[in-house]
């Protein structure tokens, strides 16, 4: 079982890395591009001692206590069989 | 009085804060390893600047979890007195022992240079020797100084009287130019709503001799030790 966490900063605040990404992939010629917002990406291996729901609500904790800061970012958890 | 100086893995300006307390304040300071968990001996504790676990996750993220950072909210809680300088202001964010945030920098430089913050409000353990509207030189070294929070926190600031610095001008005008980070409202420092609980961006510890290009953040430092002289008996 394995579980992935996306983790982005919330709409508003400021992603000066993501303004660059955006300047750079501009510069390579592509265009028609309107934001590019950098986030993290985990992967967490679970052993499989615990079922789909009870493997949600513990990675969903520790999105929200450790992966993400609540103030600045959002998380989605998704737990894949 | 005594002081402590927290040493997580990582952190890079331990040395400078105890070498301050030591010398320049004349009190008895030790190292903290960030294992340790009694701080019944300590009337002040500095989290030093640096970057904790390699800024591993977030710049302050994981130092949060460290054994010595429960024993942090308990002495910051008894009313104790915290100071968090740079790394350390981050640590107390994610900790939630101040609100709000410290982002990647506007301009995403890592900034190294001396900058002047504007001394707010007087009405702090750490800037009781200092007068309102003073400017202070200090010199400022980070990448995520960028200070955010909603507006109801920056309300809450405000009308509590605990933002304690703002970047400014040399003449303390506070201005957009003298923001080096981007920092809501051009804030340096701001303390918890007990008073007893400061970070900071900027490193007084690194301007206390006239031979650093600045002595200002000695008035910090004395303010402190003029405060726990008046309550430690």
């Amino acid at each position: 079982m394995k579980a992935k966490v996306y983790v982005n900063l919330k709409s508003g605040v400021l992603d000066p890395q993501g303004k660059a990404i955006q300047h750079s992939v501009e510069l390579l010629g592509f265009s028609g591009i309107s934001d590019v917002r950098q986030g993290k990406y985990f992967e967490i291996a679970l052993d499989g001692s615990v079922d789909d729901s009870q493997a949600r609500e513990s990675v969903e904790k520790i999105a929200r206590e450790v992966l993400s800061n609540p103030i600045i970012e959002e998380y989605r958890v998704e737990i894949e069989s | 009085m005594k002081f402590g100086v927290i040493v997580f893995p990582g952190s890079n300006c331990d040395h400078d804060a105890y070498h301050v307390i030591s010398k320049h304040v004349g009190q008895p300071v030790d190292f903290i390893w960030h294992r340790d968990t009694d701080l019944s001996s300590y009337d002040a504790v500095i989290i030093p600047g640096g970057f904790s676990y390699g800024d591993y996750l977030r710049a302050g993220a994981l130092a949060r979890f460290s054994p010595v950072m429960n024993s942090v909210k308990k002495f910051a809680d008894s009313g104790r007195f915290v100071l968090g300088i740079c790394n350390g202001f981050q640590i107390l964010c994610e900790a939630g022992l101040l609100p709000g945030a410290l982002i990647r920098n506007r301009d995403l430089h890592f900034i190294c240079e001396h900058v002047n913050v504007r001394t707010e409000t007087i009405d702090s353990p750490f800037t009781n020797e200092l007068t309102r509207g003073s400017v202070l030189r200090i010199p400022i070294a980070h990448a995520e100084g960028n200070y955010v929070c909603d507006d109801a926190t920056l309300d809450e600031l405000q009308n509590e009287d605990r933002i304690v610095f703002r970047y400014c001008d040399r003449a303390g005008n506070v201005t957009a130019e003298s923001n080096p980070n981007g920092a809501r409202d051009n804030i340096a420092g701001i303390c918890n709503r007990g008073r007893n609980v400061l970070g900071l961006m900027p490193h007084p510890e690194r301007a206390c001799e006239d031979l650093l290009g600045s002595s200002d953040g000695r008035d910090i430092f004395r303010s402190l030790a003029a405060t726990l002289a008046a309550v430690v008996v």
